[in-house]
């Protein structure tokens, strides 16, 4: 884990998991008579209590459209939407609001950055290059560009520990290449990704790097100008905000010279039957009525993160994964499946031949929540030779003993199908 | 005995863990694929028939237990039957599968009355259909991949 900056005098209480669970309301419910043990974070997280009172609150207090209306109103939501903007641009450290793009989630703002950046960018022959430990979002935008455009995906491999080989990955940054895709942290392995290093070695290179953050931004500050990368996406839901929205920041050179993505109203500046002119960034990028409420939650997520002490909510985040690895490791017939010296909030794993599925189906009726399949990343598990995982995940709400109670249900597992 | 113990009974654990006529089979004049992509679960069902009767059927691939063992009961059910009689089972078992026991023809069921736990686990019924989902298609001579998503 990176350091986090000291917080300055005034700062929030000491971390304490059990103050930080009494603000999501959906922590304290029993699920099939025990108490909830959520595990599937990476999945998405939930939220506390002040953004679903954001959300509701803009319903019940500001609803507007954006950027149309002259009435009070209409002010006010574009004064609480262009908000976010603002406070999106400080969490990313980014250089400029205009770069902040709202988008439905991760996914879309990889489309968005595929059909308008990559086909400017991607021509017949040419090459894009992506990781093997890809989420299907960050594999499938780049295939269906590399078919239209007649170009070639090349992968950089991974380890058996789920490292990517930055020798690999070095090579095959060809003179072809046009566009480096590649997660900051595997949703499969938990694996993190040297990006800032990565980004060194395509820069030299003259290859820009796309930044799939989905993983990222819940477990570690992010500074996309330490980075180095020429976009970042991710989505609010994984960040304990609001699903259905979410962000692309990019470098304003590459917003500017791209092609609006999708036609509609507030991507323009005039409109006749002859001639549509288009709107400035980051309007131009962002076609129609956007999911204002969402945004104006997205916003709440970042100031909760930002009021409490976030560098003791990733240390104990990160005592968790230590602990959890530690009693995952003691049952006879473990195999973890993503080993990297740096990982986050993952645990990944197989026991014996017992099935992910029912491994999933056994802990669920112990009220514990995982996620068993291939975890959008198919060629990850045809890596490995295996058909799917069971995968505990965490975010800064767990608890030691909801790991323990993990434990406890994949010991219960073993006895069944032993 | 609680809804997790009824879906994992001891018969479907048994069946789970060593499936019956569980392999390929040469000289099979009818093969369908059924797969779930969301798992990943994906079998081949083969039959070779006498006429209108099955006389042999057998299947191979991978999944969980419960998708295994519904294969592995399958096979025993539908094996010496009219292509009409396995029909009526693979009606029968759906029924049970997906609307609980009250809604199927014991008559039909026999043994894979075992399948009764499923209905309470509205998520694995894709897996205990898997399997009769390729042997109907295989019954129609169906070259579809049936699919449980």
């Amino acid at each position: 884990m990176r350091p986090v900056p000291t917080a300055p005098a005034g700062a929030p209480a000491p971390f304490d998991v059990e103050r930080i669970r009494r603000e999501f309301p959906i922590l304290g419910q029993q699920v099939r008579g025990k108490p909830l043990v959520y595990l599937d974070n990476a999945a998405t997280a939930q939220k506390p209590e002040r953004v679903i009172d954001a959300e509701a609150r803009f319903y019940r207090e500001i609803n507007a459209n954006v950027h149309r209306g002259v009435h009070l109103l209409s002010e006010r939501a574009t004064q609480a939407y262009e908000d976010v903007r603002e406070k999106v641009r400080r969490f990313l450290n980014a250089p400029s609001a205009k770069e902040v793009i709202f988008t439905r989630g991760t996914t879309e703002s990889l489309n968005l950055v595929a059909q308008t950046f990559g086909r400017q960018r991607v021509g017949e022959g040419d090459e894009i290059l992506v990781t093997e430990m890809e989420h299907h979002s960050n594999i499938v935008p780049w295939q269906m560009l590399a078919q239209e455009r007649k170009a070639r995906l090349v992968v950089a491999p991974v380890d058996d520990a789920g490292v990517l080989r930055l020798d690999e990955l070095e090579r095959r940054l060809g003179p072809r290449t046009r566009i480096l895709a590649v997660t900051h942290v595997s949703n499969a392995l938990g694996t993190v990704n040297p990006i800032a290093r990565i980004c060194e070695l395509a820069r030299a290179r003259g290859v820009p790097v796309v930044v799939d953050g989905a993983q990222g931004v819940p477990h570690r500050p992010v500074d996309v100008r330490a980075l180095g990368c020429d976009f970042y996406a991710f989505s609010a839901h994984k960040l304990y905000g609001p699903t259905g929205v979410g962000v692309l920041w990019g470098k304003r050179e590459h917003l500017e010279a791209m092609p609006p993505w999708q036609g509609g109203g507030d991507m323009i500046l005039s409109v006749t039957f002859e001639k549509t002119t288009f709107n400035e960034l980051p309007y131009k990028l962002e076609a129609g009525t956007p999911n204002i409420a969402g945004v104006v939650a997205m916003g709440a997520a970042i100031d909760w993160l930002a009021s409490i002490d976030l560098a003791g909510a990733l240390a104990h985040e990160h005592d968790l994964l230590a602990y959890g690895t530690e009693l995952l490791s003691r049952i006879p017939g473990i195999r973890l499946v993503g080993t990297a010296p740096e990982k986050e909030g993952v645990l990944s794993f197989l026991l014996g031949d017992v099935h992910p599925h029912d491994i999933g189906t056994v802990l669920d009726r112990e009220g514990v929540a995982i996620r068993t399949g291939h975890h959008c990343a198919q060629p990850l598990m045809i890596r490995y030779a295996i058909p799917a995982t069971a995968r505990a995940s965490l975010a800064i709400y767990n608890r030691r003993s909801e790991l323990e109670a993990l434990a406890a249900g994949l010991e219960k597992v073993r006895r069944m199908f032993a | 005995m609680s809804e997790l113990d009824d879906l994992y009974q001891e018969v479907i654990l048994d069946h789970g863990r060593r499936p019956r006529n569980f392999h390929a089979l040469p000289g099979a004049d009818r093969v369908a694929e059924g797969l779930n992509p969301l798992c990943g679960d994906h079998y081949k069902v083969f039959l070779r028939l006498e006429g209108d009767r099955i006389a042999e059927v057998a299947f191979e691939g991978s999944g969980c237990a419960i998708s295994k063992a519904s294969a592995s009961l399958m096979t025993g059910a539908v094996k010496g039957k009219t292509v009409g009689e396995a029909e009526r089972i693979f009606t029968a078992v759906h029924a049970l599968i997906t609307e609980g026991p009250d809604r199927a023809d014991p008559a039909e069921l026999g043994k894979l009355a075992v399948l009764s736990g499923v209905s309470a686990f509205p998520t694995r019924v894709k897996c205990a259909s898997l399997a009769w989902h390729a042997l109907k298609n295989a019954l129609h001579a169906d070259a579809q991949v049936a699919s449980t998503e």
